[in-house]
């Protein structure tokens, strides 16, 4: 395979938001996920937790709580508003101001007819789901102080509200109160401070179970207002409760970043009497649990510390499947960095900026293993600040680093870049007004066009000029979804353009003619990364579930090394990781190899290399370090694999045949969370 | 060593401030060692009490007056006497409460100072033109004429009075137009001499001297700006001449030369604290830079520092001592620094005693003078003299009586008597302050078993020695005694705990052991760890036997051309104990100059049968099998190669041509290849090692960075 020549890059200052809240869809599987800057994530559970959809975050908009209504995704926060999403086209599809204050929480009935929000001002109002919209019902009795939580009983005549130092239960049709039960506060200095019940659950058999600021998760009978039973769970608070959907198990999340299991067990097998047990404390946080999720199989829980995490319960799932295996979603499942091969320059994108760098040179060369001297630092080019309030959603740097574009929900932008000697220059250049704004941007390999993905998958051709773009046309999908394009990758001949939606559909347009050219097959799980090979016009596919297709789009048909890899199968070690590989890129000096990364490794398949073996270690190159040359003849196979760099953002090969590889420690995403509650101290 | 203790401060100084001086004008002793009278430049004597720390009685003279002289204490008449301006000599009791109303008489011509002599019960007067009269006859006629003994522009620069066995001196230097002069007043009959100091370097001048009496001569010990420390001694028993006349050189040897870096010193003072040692104050440190702010202790003899203490604030160069304490100005305060200085041995010096490890620390003062032995004093007689005060002090209060009775029974008594006092003796009063007089009991009981054949008291010796506080140079002829009795077990204890067996000695005892037959060593009762550790030894070599074959045997095979030496690598040509007892010889310390000599007198069976024990060891020491239990009782590897070494570079020429050493030779040399090479393999591995150590190392990864990897 050889030597590379590898550009260690760890500048790139990304930090992800901590996580607020989430809600889960148990028909679609899908969990939304609510960020602290407003961005929403659309996770499908049922395809490897892949983050099929970002909703981009707004200045301003803040997130409280979410929950889902049949399929409708809906958010309220403390700039007193609910936004419902549009899903299709990742925006918010119009917010309804609440009226109440700041909305804490908002919960929607079983039957998914109604929603309850709850408000500052100690109002629960009651919001009726229609065709397209809300429309405001009624608000039931108003409660002397904020109403924190909120919990509709299954049967939906029935609304808990969790409270300052109280929980009570409304009547829905009546709109009155029906049961009051007081919250005990911390014992102690903190008695005089009022006790935040965080959370409340609402279970079938009229049995309420709250958690609260002093750290108790309490069981209640509704009915008669009484307490049944207190657990003291933490020091600290309890923060988030959810309970599976069969009532059967319950959990709740702490400050001190533990989850605590807790479920409803007979104390003797055989009396019929249940209660609920604690059972078991799940440690996957650092920081406080702000959210939970209790899935069929698995606790999601997410915080402060910005981690998604999934941890199977072991009775639910197969021993050590792909499913048992607790997993940590630290990183978007889609590119942040675009890299101008043919110029060594990089795009950071962030939220509300954007960073072009370039690459520094080496001293001559060196040894494998070694590094080199370096003679010319990285140098940061341009800070570019977007404008407006939302968020940056994609971004797109050209191959030859001339041409820069940014979109967010409400606006693309496009720059002119021209590099000097004593630095560079940068133009805004007019769109046309057609484009509003874009999913995904992409420009050609030889700078001469810029690709938009629009609505309904449609994708909108500018030709770029020194003043201004031009609109040249729109390729239309010949499919009925409408789903938005989350993937788009151009060929470097410029005769291809492939786009993936998160129905997995993947389109193919043929530039030469502009139009439509074909849909590759559609499988079952979500392309996570794709790209065109630069010659042989084959479209690389990598999907959520790990599998790699090959697909020839002159043939239209799989190729026959990908038809080899489905027969003989992806090597288990391979389909077992635990993230997705988000960037496919081709060697120009070799066209049979691949380059493929996720978060933990990087990978050149060499298509010209037997596939390995089923019982043969997939990360030989260790073993193959310390053979001879002979013997790696006969030990290698198709999958290169180099662990040697982790958490990786980016891995892309430059002209010169150097490879980039942008890493993000996750200590260093570490040190600049804030404090966390629970130190750990040594044998705790 | 030497030690310096911690200090404590007598009084604060009283002087204006950034002043050169110290504001303190003498320190002298009062009746006992626990009292100081200290005179300040101004106008007051103070008495301390130096137990007590605190000043028991103040003098003062009136305003307008000023001291000239430090105070002196007669211990005949219980009087203090001064002189105030200059003239005026004043003597008081500790009753006056008013200086003034003291008694005084106006002399007639300028006092220098008042002298009182160590021991002595009169004060003598020097007058800053020299003459020096007897205090008593002074002040029966005050005004009487004085005359001039010194030369014009000479001026006294200090003064001492010494007391001689019968004669008392007053020394004093004086110096005129650059040149020094020392004065040695003889008094009673009067006579004085007059020296001239050799010229050192152009412009400088001593900045202090010292003066003790010393074996019938006055020692002078003084010290020049740039750290030259010189002793001139003068007899006090040369004929005195009848006049002044001209100054006879004084031959000077040069003690020291304290490092002083490139400035010259400015305020120091060296002084004499015994034979060996001197204190200095005002010199740098050698292991602290160019500070001067010490007070060290120096080894004479050895040219070594023993102890240094650095002193707060500034050094006024001035030093004295009393009582063992020394008494140093410095800062704002008088500091009083109790010292100790055990008698030096060259043992010592040599690191020698590092042999014998903690032994040292615990009984410091167990090796007797180096000088004393070499003066040819007896050690019996002069250990009780010569060591440190306090610990003469303590043992002639605890157990003068009982130990003197002992050495009287000594000259008499049977051997059991003598038995039975002596662990009398030492149950009941503890070892640290019994130690000179045990150096006594074992030298008596040593020349009489020399002088009587019959007597013979091996479990009282056993016993004195195995206390530990005894060492060859207290009772030399003890070793030799021991092994004409042929008393093993006393020979193996002495070498055990003796840190300084002379080489002939050494070489002596191994002669004896390698001559003598196997079966007079097995009934000596010899230390069992030593012999546990040898019948290990030899117990692996029969085990290996019954075995059948060795391992180390077969892996050497082809090293060894002759089987019939190889044969004797694992048998051990000595019997049990006599290995035990050459063990000792091997772990007793030596230098290898003074040893080799002797060495050359073994007799060429000798070396043969030590070469072949020192090759049996060696080759059992480089099996893995070995392992040693209780190392203190073997010798280490070094310690065997290094006597091979030395027998083979003192019998080489005499082997080379003994045929039947020919076969231990050739193995020995085989077997050092061997060694060297396996030695040489193993470094390699280290190297290795190391490099493996050194990847692992987590190398820090910055913000960013250029590698090369590869891919295979």
């Amino acid at each position: 395979m050889g030597e590379f020549k590898v550009h260690r890059v760890r500048f790139f200052d990304y930090m992800p938001s901590a996580i607020r809240a989430m809600a889960f869809n148990v028909h679609t599987e899908r969990l939304a996920v609510a960020r602290v800057d407003g961005t929403v994530e659309v996770f499908n559970i049922a395809d490897n937790c892949f983050q099929e959809k970002v909703i981009p975050g707004q200045d301003g908009r803040t997130i409280e709580a979410l929950c889902w209504a049949g399929g409708r995704l809906f958010s309220t926060g403390l700039n007193g508003e609910m936004v419902e999403y549009d899903l299709e086209n990742l925006r918010a599809k119009y917010t309804v101001e609440v009226y109440g204050g700041p909305a804490w929480t908002i919960s929607s009935n079983s039957q998914g007819t109604h929603l309850a929000v709850g408000c500052e001002d100690g109002t629960v109002k009651i919001f009726e789901l229609l065709e397209d919209t809300v429309q405001f019902q009624k608000n039931l009795d108003r409660l002397k102080n904020r109403v924190l939580s909120l919990s509709w009983h299954p049967s939906g005549t029935q609304i808990a509200a969790g409270t300052l130092d109280m929980i009570r239960v409304f009547n829905v049709n009546s709109g009155h109160a029906t049961e009051r039960m007081m919250v005990d506060r911390a014992a102690g200095a903190s008695k005089k401070e009022e006790v935040l019940v965080w959370g409340v659950v609402f279970l079938s058999d009229n049995t309420i179970i709250s958690g609260d600021s002093a750290g108790k998760v309490q069981v209640w009978d509704s009915k008669m207002g009484t307490l049944i039973r207190t657990h003291l769970v933490t020091k600290w608070d309890v923060m988030a409760l959810s309970v599976s959907q069969d009532e059967s198990s319950l959990l709740a999340g702490t400050s001190e970043g533990s989850v605590v299991q807790f479920q409803f067990l007979s104390a003797n097998l055989d009396q019929p009497d249940r209660e609920w047990v604690r059972t078991r404390t799940l440690r996957s946080h650092s920081h406080d649990v702000r959210a939970l999720v209790h899935t069929e199989t698995a606790a999601i829980s997410g915080g402060i510390d910005t981690q998604l995490v999934v941890r199977p319960f072991r009775e639910k799932v197969v021993q050590s499947s792909k499913e048992s295996a607790p997993r940590k979603i630290t990183f978007p499942h889609r590119s942040l960095v675009s890299c101008a091969k043919k110029a060594g320059i990089l795009l950071f994108q962030f939220p509300e900026r954007l960073e072009l760098w370039r690459l520094g040179e080496s001293q001559g060369n060196g040894r494998p293993g070694e590094e080199l001297s370096v003679k010319r630092k990285p140098e940061a080019l341009i800070h570019l600040k977007r404008k407006g309030d939302d968020h940056i959603c994609c971004s797109a740097l050209s191959l030859c680093g001339g041409w820069l574009a940014y979109a967010s929900v409400s606006s693309v932008r496009l720059y002119r870049l021209q590099y000097d000697d004593d630095g560079i220059t940068i133009a805004k250049v007019k769109l046309p007004k057609v484009l509003r704004w874009a999913n995904q941007l992409c420009f050609s390999a030889d700078s001469s066009r810029l690709f938009a993905s629009f609505s309904q998958s449609s994708v909108l051709v500018f030709a770029l000029g020194q003043s201004e773009a031009k609109y040249v046309h729109t390729l239309k999908p010949k499919s009925v979804s409408r789903q938005a394009v989350h993937l788009m990758s151009a060929s470097d001949d410029g005769k291809w353009l492939a786009t993936a939606n998160s129905d997995c559909e993947v389109h193919v347009y043929n530039l030469s003619k502009l139009k439509y050219h074909c849909t590759v097959p559609v499988y079952s799980s979500c392309p996570s990364a794709m790209a065109i090979h630069p010659t042989g016009s084959n479209l690389v596919m990598v999907h959520a579930d790990q599998q790699i297709f090959e697909y020839s789009l002159v043939q239209k048909e799989y190729t026959e090394w990908s038809r080899t890899l489905q027969r003989i199968g992806l090597h288990s070690s391979w389909l077992n990781r635990a993230t997705p590989v988000t960037h496919v890129s081709f060697s120009t000096r070799n066209p049979d190899h691949i380059i493929l990364h996720d978060m933990d490794m990087f990978c050149i398949v060499d298509k010209s290399l037997p596939l390995p073996e089923k019982d043969s270690d997939l990360y030989n190159q260790k073993q193959l370090c310390s053979m001879t040359e002979k013997a790696r003849i006969k030990d290698s196979h198709a999958f290169k694999i180099c662990e040697s760099f982790k958490n990786l953002l980016c891995v892309g090969l430059l002209e010169d045949h150097s490879l980039v590889v942008v890493e993000r420690p996750l200590l260093d995403i570490t040190t600049r969370l804030p404090a966390p509650v629970r130190q750990k101290k040594f044998a705790t | 060593m030497a030690t310096l203790y911690e200090g404590y401060t007598l009084c604060g100084l009283v002087k204006s401030p950034n002043s050169l001086d110290s504001g303190i004008h003498g320190i002298e002793l009062e009746s006992d060692n626990d009292h100081v009278v200290v005179t300040d430049s101004t106008r007051s004597v103070t008495l301390y009490k130096l137990s007590d720390q605190k000043p028991l009685g103040t003098w003062t003279v009136k305003q307008g007056q000023s001291l000239s002289c430090p105070a002196v204490y007669n211990a005949g008449t219980k009087e203090y006497v001064t002189v105030s301006d200059g003239k005026v000599i004043r003597v008081w009791q500790a009753g006056d409460l008013l200086l003034d109303k003291a008694f005084k008489a106006t002399l007639s011509s300028t006092v220098w100072r008042v002298h009182c002599v160590p021991g002595g019960a009169e004060l003598y007067v020097l007058f800053s033109r020299g003459a020096v009269r007897l205090l008593d006859a002074l002040l029966a006629a005050p005004q009487q004429p004085i005359e001039e003994v010194l030369g014009q522009e000479e001026a006294i620069r200090w003064s001492a009075g010494i007391a001689a066995e019968t004669q008392h001196f007053v020394v004093f230097t004086t110096e005129q137009k650059g040149s020094h002069f020392l004065y040695v007043q003889r008094l009673k009959p009067n006579s004085v001499q007059k020296f001239c100091l050799e010229p050192e370097d152009v412009g400088l001048a001593p900045l202090s001297y010292s003066a003790c009496y010393r074996d019938g001569h006055i020692s002078l010990l003084y010290l020049y700006p740039n750290g030259h420390v010189y002793k001139s001694v003068v007899s006090v028993r040369s004929p005195p001449l009848e006049e002044v006349g001209e100054a006879v050189p004084l031959p000077r040897t040069q003690l020291l030369c304290l490092p002083v870096g490139e400035t010259l010193l400015e305020a120091a003072s060296a002084l004499f604290l015994d034979d060996d040692h001197i204190a200095v104050v005002g010199a740098p440190h050698p292991a602290a830079g160019t500070g001067t702010n010490f007070l060290c202790i120096w080894n004479t003899n050895f040219q070594t520092l023993q102890a240094g203490k650095e002193m707060a604030g500034k050094l006024y160069g001035q030093l004295w001592s009393y009582a063992s304490k020394l008494f140093i100005p410095h800062g704002k305060s008088l500091t009083v620094i109790p010292y100790e200085c055990p008698k030096s041995s060259l043992a010592s010096a040599l690191g020698k005693l590092k042999h014998a490890g903690a032994k040292v620390s615990r009984v410091p003062a167990c090796v007797p003078s180096w000088s004393a032995v070499f003066n040819g004093e007896t050690a019996m007689q002069s250990e009780p003299m010569e060591t440190s005060q306090s610990n003469a002090q303590h043992s002639q209060s605890s157990s003068d009586g009982p130990v003197n009775q002992v050495l009287d029974l000594i000259k008499t008594a049977t051997v059991e008597v003598i038995r039975k006092e002596v662990e009398a003796v030492l149950s009941q009063a503890d070892i640290q302050g019994l130690q000179p007089w045990l150096g006594q009991l074992a030298g008596s009981l040593v020349s009489r078993s020399m002088a009587d054949p019959t007597f013979y008291t091996p479990s009282t010796l056993a016993t004195l020695v195995g206390t530990r506080c005894l060492c060859h140079s207290v009772c030399p002829e003890l070793l030799m005694l021991a092994l004409e009795k042929r008393d093993y077990s006393l020979v193996q204890l002495c070498l055990q705990s003796f840190p300084d067996v002379p080489e002939n000695i050494t070489c002596c005892c191994l002669k004896t052991f390698l001559s003598v037959p196997d079966g007079d060593v097995e009934t000596a009762s010899l230390e069992p760890g030593s012999l546990s550790f040898m019948e290990t030894l030899t117990a692996q070599e029969r085990g290996t036997k019954l075995n059948g074959f060795s391992a180390a045997g077969g892996e050497h095979h082809h090293h060894h051309p002759e089987r019939t030496s190889g044969l004797l690598v694992h048998t051990c040509p000595v019997g049990v104990h006599k290995a035990v007892l050459l063990n000792e010889v091997l772990q007793t310390p030596y230098s290898d100059t003074f040893l080799l000599p002797h060495l050359k007198d073994l007799s060429p069976q000798q070396v043969m049968l030590f070469l072949q024990y020192l090759q049996f060891l060696y080759f059992n020491y480089s099996e893995d099998s070995f392992e040693q239990e209780d190392k203190s009782r073997a010798p280490t590897l070094t310690q065997i190669l290094d006597w091979v070494c030395l027998l083979l570079d003192a019998h080489f020429t005499v082997l080379v041509m003994t045929p039947e050493a020919r076969g231990l030779l050739v193995n020995l040399h085989s077997f050092v290849k061997y060694q060297v090479r396996f030695v040489s393999e193993l470094g390699k591995l280290e190297g290795s090692l190391q490099e493996l150590q050194h990847m692992r190392e987590e190398k820090h990864i910055g913000q960013y960075s250029i590698q090369v990897i590869t891919l295979f």
